[in-house]
């Protein structure tokens, strides 16, 4: 066989191979992605029939000069800022903590990323109920106990609440990828900055951050994608409230759409997801990219 | 290690370790014990560390809430979205690896792009295409949307692991007139089935406590376990006992799952950038 003719083969083979899963990739990331885009500019209402046509930019006149929206565009920016704060700020901290050797640390290890494993509805239904219930729940009883009046967390501080749960659940995922990435940090190096003198707050500063650079990137932007559209947290806890108290961008949009039936409206919120979606996701492809030797 | 440290400092640092670590799963600890507990002992004042073990919950869970419905939802919501998923991936991911050409880093870069795509700005228009064609609260719609979200994620992390196996292997079997497809069934899988297990452990953990679509996409029918939960946001879930037992069965298996797999879980999630 000549080589002409072997490389014939072997690119329509590899072509064979790869096209199913290129082709429903494509499919699945242009056809819901034009659908959002058309019926943004529509008049279109589940239970009123009356409604239809094209609607121009009307859908998102009325989205950007709703109150609501700008509450729940907030909302979104601090729920994903405030969590990344934490996971990133502590997550670094308990990476270099577990990193050092102690008695059951594989045990510790095992135990602090357990709740990323936690499904979202099940982690809201604890800590609303067994924790933070304000007459049964396990932190009531510890400020009745110090002599303390327990608060109706979600009800007084709705927001900072389900960040506090969703950051419960994340710290784990970024603690999990940070001392992988501590770990792969060659031991010698830091025993030679410790033989020169460096302090464990100089070893920290000049030798493990930089290391750990690229990993924050990749937490960051990992964990952006998925904040934004955090929704059975919120849907299980406040639903929204009070008000619009705890409404981010994720959950106006199911409300508009499958509460209000709304679909234009909904839709231009869900284009105003997408686009900032999209911002994130430029910088994670580019930060993956620099890694990825093909 | 070249130098010593005081044992007073090593302990200081398990201390902390260990306090946090508590601290961090204690919510875990205490709902599986809370499931142990009869009612009125789930919401005793003060909260009660030592009490009569009970099994009513369970009894209570599996009686009347058709616990094994939402489970085995899950499962094959789980199962059959991983099946699928890997057979569009497995190919996808060895002709990348082994066959790849100029287009190969441009199409991996392309699929991670796709994964970016935040599942409510499409919410609108999937719920309506899966209302049209009679998917809504089926295993069928909830299961494709999850096989596709994750597809992404399996394509490259199956594609980390294929590139680590040695290429002279591949084409020693070559070389003995293999085809590509026996040279892929027969030479890479075996070799490459710890880093195919791995991955298809990611994608049940992901299906599995996958909330937003099933929240929005399924019931009752085809409702899975987190959406069964969910149901205990309203006056129901003051019975702590019956949350806590129903919340511990649906968390437990995924938890095992991941303390026996964290390392490789690391590579998948984040595309291989981090190992």
């Amino acid at each position: 066989m000549t080589t002409a003719a072997r490389t014939g083969r072997v690119d329509r083979a590899g072509l064979a191979m790869l096209s199913p899963a290129v082709v429903i990739l494509l499919i699945w990331s242009i056809v819901p992605l034009v659908m959002t885009l058309w019926y943004s500019f529509r008049n279109y209402n589940l239970v009123d029939p009356t409604l239809h046509g094209f609607a121009g930019i009307d859908n998102y006149r009325y989205l950007l000069t709703d109150p609501d929206f700008i509450t729940s565009l907030i909302n979104t920016l601090v729920l994903v800022a405030g969590v990344l704060f934490v996971s990133v700020g502590i997550g670094t901290l308990l990476a270099v903590l577990y990193d050092q050797e102690f008695f059951g640390r594989g045990i510790a290890r095992v135990l602090v990323i357990s709740p990323f494993f936690v499904m979202p509805t099940v982690a809201a239904l604890v800590w609303k109920n067994l924790m933070l219930h304000p007459i049964y729940g396990v932190y009531s009883s510890m400020m009745r106990a110090v002599g303390l009046t327990p608060v109706d967390w979600l009800q007084q501080f709705p927001m900072a609440t389900v960040m506090m749960i969703v950051a419960w659940e994340w710290l784990p995922f970024s603690v999990l990828i940070l001392l992988t990435a501590v770990q792969s940090l060659d031991s010698e190096q830091k025993e030679a900055a410790r033989m020169d003198g460096a302090g464990p707050v100089a070893r920290f500063r000049y030798i493990i951050v930089p290391h750990l650079a690229r990993a924050i990137t990749v937490v960051i932007m990992i964990e952006t994608i998925y904040l934004l559209t955090i929704f059975a947290e919120i849907s299980v806890t406040t639903a929204g409230g009070p008000g619009v108290a705890s409404t981010n961008l994720a959950f106006l949009i199911y409300a508009r759409a499958l509460l209000q039936f709304d679909v234009g409206g909904a839709s231009a919120g869900g284009m105003a997801a997408i686009v900032i979606a999209n911002i994130v996701a430029v910088f994670l492809v580019r930060a993956v990219a620099r890694n990825l030797e093909v | 290690m070249a130098i010593k440290r005081p044992k007073s400092h090593t302990f200081a640092i398990g201390l902390l370790g260990w306090a946090i670590a508590c601290w961090v799963f204690f919510p875990i600890a205490w709902m599986a014990l809370t499931s142990f507990k009869t009612e009125v002992d789930a919401i005793a004042t003060p909260p009660q560390f030592i009490f009569r073990p009970s099994l009513a919950s369970y009894h209570e869970v599996f009686a009347r809430a058709n616990y094994w419905h939402f489970t085995l939802n899950t499962v094959a919501i789980s199962l059959g979205a991983t099946i699928v998923a890997l057979a569009l991936s497995v190919p996808a991911a060895y002709a990348m690896a082994f066959i790849p050409s100029q287009r190969t880093r441009g199409t991996l870069l392309w699929m991670l792009s796709t994964r970016m795509l935040p599942p409510v700005g499409v919410l609108v228009p999937i719920y309506l295409l899966a209302r049209n064609t009679h998917l809504l609260d089926t295993l069928t719609g909830l299961g494709i949307v999850d096989m596709l979200t994750n597809l992404p994620i399996i394509v490259w992390m199956l594609f980390t692991f294929f590139r680590e196996v040695p290429a002279p292997i591949l084409e020693a079997g070559r070389m003995d007139g293999a085809s590509r497809w026996q040279e892929m069934t027969l030479v890479l899988l075996p070799l490459a089935l710890p880093g195919i297990a791995s991955t298809a452990l990611l994608s049940i953990i992901l299906c599995w406590n996958e909330s937003f679509w099933s929240l929005n996409l399924t019931s009752s029918q085809a409702a899975p376990l987190a959406a069964f939960i969910a149901s205990f946001s309203s006056p129901e879930g003051l019975f702590f006992g019956k949350l806590s037992a129903a919340s511990t069965l649906a968390v437990a298996p995924i938890l095992v799952f991941g303390w026996f797999s964290q390392k490789q879980l690391v590579r998948g999630l984040t595309f291989g950038a981090v190992k």
